[in-house]
C-alpha cells in the first residue's frame, strides 16, 4: 500500500485499524519530500520535529483504543503566510525571514486540536501578490506535473505539495484566486470559502476585505473534510461569520462523519447515485463573458465537455451575463493594492522583521532616493525607507506603489472610490444570475500552466492570469476549482460558483463530476 | 504617463526607499497598469454606493477592561511574561521592554 496517495478517510481507516502508524504515515510523506521536494520546491520550512511529535501522541492515543477525530495523525502543509507558534513565518518575503510566530492561526488552532501532523511551510508569492509563485524571495516553485511550467500562484506551494503527495492535504489563501488557479495548475481540488465564513486571525493581510483561507486537497471529499474542520466565527475577527455547518450536531472533538447526514457513506457507491439525483433539474449557469477572447481553445473545449456532461445527467444548462466581468480586474487590482498598502504599513523595521535599524552606514543596492545624504540611518524615516525598500520584493514595491497612488490625494475619488463602486455592479451582477440559476460554471484559468518566466517581466500580463477568479472575491462568494482534464498532459481547472455560504452545494456537484472522471 | 516626480512623491508617501534605476522602471510599469485602469470610465455609477466588504460589516465592540489575553491558562505571570518575550525578542532593538526608535527630527 502506498501510504502517500490515500485520501483522508482512508487514511484515517487506516490509522484505527492499524494497519499503519502515524509514524509510519508521516514518515512516507517525509521520504516522498526527501527525494522528490529539491526539484519542485514546494516546501519553505520542514517542520519534521513538530510533525513527528505530533504523530507519536496520536500513535499513543491510538494504542490506548481511544477514538480519533478524522483528521487526527493526518499529515499536512501549511501555506507560509499562515502562523504557527514557534515555527520561521516569512510570507516569502526577506522582510520576514527570520520572523518566528509568536502564536497560532485560528485555522491552525482548530486543527491542532483534532491532532493534525504539520509536515512544514509551502513557498508562495511574497505576501501572496503573483499567480505563479515566481515572486517568492526564495526561489520559484515548480509545477510537478512539468517542472519548466509555474504551479500557479500565489499558494503554489500548497498546491504543488498535495501534486506530488508532500502532504494529504494543504491550507493556503485566496485573494484573486490564489487557491483555485494553482490547484487548476496542479490537478488538485481548491475550494475558496465565503467570505467570513473561515477566521483570518493569523493570516498574514494581504487585502482584508478579500482574503479567505482554504484547503488544497486530493479529493472533494477531503476539502468538505477539511473545511468543516476550519469553518467557524472567531472572536478574533470581526468579518467572520457564524456558519451553519458549526451548528449541526456534531459531537466536538469526537469522531467526524466525513459527508452530510442525509448521504451516509456506503461500500456500494450508492453515495453517488444520491449525488447525481441531486444533479437532476439543477439550474446551472453558464456566464458568456467568460468565453470571450483570450480563453485558450483548449481549454474551452474541456469546459464545454463539462458542462455537456452535467447536461447528460439531468442539469438545466442556462446562459447567464454578468455584464460587469470585463471590469474586474481593474476593480481588483486597485481595491487589492490600496488595501496591501495600508495592510503592509505595519513592516517598519521597528516591532519586527528586516531592519537597518541597527546597520549604519552601510550602502547597498545604489543610492536610494529620499536617504540622508550621508547614506547613514540617522533618523527614524531613514530606518523605515531602508528596511522598506530593501525588505520588500519587486512586485509588492509595485502594489504598495499602486495602492498608495489610487488612494492618495486627487487620485481616490478616480480611482479607489470608482473601483469599489464597480465593485458593487459586479457584486449585483451575481445577485441576478443566482435569481436565475444555483451555481455558475466556468473555467478557473483562461490557459494550463504557463511557463517558468513567461510572464515575469509583464506585471500586466501577468495579472490577466487571475480574470476568472477575481470576481468570485470582490464578490465574497464561494468557489471551488476541481481538475477536468489535461492539455497537453497539462491539468486544466474546473470552477464552481456558489451563493454566499453554500459551500456545501459547490462540494456535493462537484463530487458528482470527480466520480464520472 | 506618470512623472518622475510623481513616483519619488508616491514612494516618499509609502515609506519605500527606492533605487534611481527602480524610480524609472516603476514609472514605466505603473504608467502601463494606470492606462489599463482607464478602462473603468466608462461605467456609469452615478447612482451606485461603493462596497467596501462583500458581508455587512459592523464595528465589533467590548466593555473597555483589563483582561488577561484568552491564550493564558495555568500561572498566568509566567505565561504572560514569556508570551511578551516572545514578541519583544522580535524587535530588532529594544531597552527595558520597549521598543527602541530612531529619533524623530
Amino acid at each position: 500500500m502506498n501510504l502517500s496517495e490515500l485520501n483522508i478517510t482512508q487514511t484515517h481507516q487506516g490509522l484505527i485499524k492499524k494497519k499503519f502508524s502515524a509514524r509510519e504515515l508521516c514518515q512516507a510523506y517525509l521520504d516522498n519530500i526527501e527525494k522528490k521536494d529539491k526539484e519542485i520546491f514546494a516546501y519553505l520550512i520542514l517542520t519534521q520535529d513538530l510533525a513527528i511529535s505530533q504523530a507519536k501522541k496520536i500513535d499513543e492515543i491510538i494504542s490506548k483504543e481511544r477514538e480519533i477525530p478524522l483528521l487526527a495523525g493526518i499529515p499536512l502543509a501549511v501555506k507560509d503566510n499562515i502562523l504557527v507558534e514557534d515555527v520561521r513565518c516569512t510570507a516569502a518575503s526577506k522582510i520576514l525571514e527570520n520572523y518566528i510566530a509568536p502564536y497560532d492561526a485560528t485555522v491552525i488552532k482548530k486543527l491542532k486540536e483534532q491532532g493534525v501532523v504539520i509536515l512544514g511551510k509551502t513557498n508562495l508569492d511574497e505576501f501572496a501578490m503573483g499567480s505563479s509563485t515566481e515572486n517568492s524571495t526564495f526561489g520559484p516553485t515548480k509545477n510537478p506535473h512539468n517542472l519548466t511550467r509555474v504551479p500557479g500562484g500565489s499558494s503554489g506551494g500548497s498546491a504543488a505539495a498535495v501534486a506530488a503527495n508532500f502532504c494529504l492535504f494543504a491550507l493556503g489563501s485566496d485573494t484573486g484566486g490564489s487557491i483555485r488557479q494553482p490547484a487548476s495548475f496542479c490537478g488538485v481540488i481548491g475550494l475558496k470559502p465565503t467570505y467570513g465564513r473561515v477566521s483570518r486571525y493569523g493570516l498574514i493581510a494581504f487585502a482584508s476585505s478579500l482574503d479567505q483561507i482554504g484547503p488544497l486537497t486530493k479529493t472533494v471529499e477531503d476539502a468538505k473534510i477539511v473545511f468543516e474542520a476550519i469553518a467557524r466565527k472567531d472572536e478574533l475577527d470581526s468579518t467572520s461569520v457564524e456558519s451553519k455547518i458549526q451548528k449541526g450536531a456534531r459531537k466536538a472533538g469526537g469522531r467526524r462523519v466525513g459527508w452530510s447526514p442525509k448521504v451516509p457513506r456506503q461500500k456500494s457507491g450508492r453515495v453517488v447515485g444520491e449525488l447525481e439525483s441531486k444533479i437532476q433539474n439543477l439550474r446551472i449557469g453558464v456566464p458568456k463573458e467568460y468565453f470571450t477572447k483570450g480563453i485558450d481553445p483548449e481549454v474551452e473545449k474541456l469546459i464545454k465537455a463539462a458542462i455537456k456532461k452535467y447536461e447528460e445527467m439531468g442539469a438545466k444548462i442556462e446562459e447567464v451575463s454578468l455584464p460587469h466581468t470585463e471590469y474586474a480586474l481593474a476593480v481588483y487590482y486597485i481595491i487589492a493594492p490600496s488595501e496591501a498598502s495600508a495592510n503592509l504599513a505595519r513592516y517598519d523595521g521597528i516591532k519586527y522583521g528586516y531592519s537597518k535599524i541597527q546597520k549604519g552606514a552601510r550602502k547597498a543596492g545604489g543610492r536610494r532616493v529620499g536617504w540622508s545624504p550621508k547614506f547613514k540611518i540617522q533618523n527614524l524615516l531613514d530606518v523605515y525607507l531602508q528596511s522598506r525598500g530593501e525588505g520588500f520584493g519587486e512586485e509588492v514595491r509595485r502594489r504598495i506603489m499602486l495602492g498608495t497612488y489610487a488612494l492618495s490625494a486627487g487620485y481616490y475619488e478616480a480611482f479607489y472610490l470608482k473601483a469599489q463602486k464597480v465593485r458593487t455592479l459586479i457584486k449585483e451582477d451575481f445577485d441576478k444570475a443566482f435569481q436565475k440559476v444555483e451555481v455558475i460554471l466556468t473555467p478557473t484559468s483562461p490557459t494550463p500552466p504557463f511557463k517558468l518566466g513567461e510572464k515575469i517581466e509583464d506585471p500586466l500580463k501577468m495579472y490577466l492570469s487571475d480574470i476568472f477568479t477575481v470576481s468570485v472575491n470582490l464578490a465574497g462568494l464561494p468557489a471551488l476549482s476541481l481538475p477536468c482534464g489535461k492539455v497537453n498532459n497539462l491539468p486544466v481547472g474546473l470552477q464552481l460558483i456558489g451563493k454566499p455560504f453554500e459551500e456545501k452545494k459547490i462540494l456535493e456537484i462537484g463530487q458528482v463530476f470527480e466520480t464520472w472522471r | 504617463m506618470i512623472s518622475r516626480e510623481e513616483v519619488k512623491h508616491i514612494a516618499k508617501l509609502a515609506r519605500l526607499g527606492l533605487t534611481e534605476k527602480e524610480i524609472k522602471k516603476f514609472q514605466k510599469e505603473l504608467s502601463s497598469i494606470l492606462d489599463y485602469f482607464v478602462l473603468l470610465k466608462e461605467v456609469d455609477v452615478s447612482k451606485t454606493e461603493p462596497t467596501s466588504h462583500s458581508i455587512l460589516v459592523e464595528n465589533v465592540v467590548r466593555n473597555d477592561k483589563i483582561q488577561k489575553s484568552p491564550d493564558f491558562v495555568g500561572i498566568p505571570t509566567c505565561r504572560e511574561k514569556a508570551k511578551s518575550q516572545k514578541l519583544l525578542k522580535l524587535a530588532p532593538e529594544t531597552k527595558d521592554s520597549y521598543l527602541k526608535v530612531k529619533s524623530i527630527l
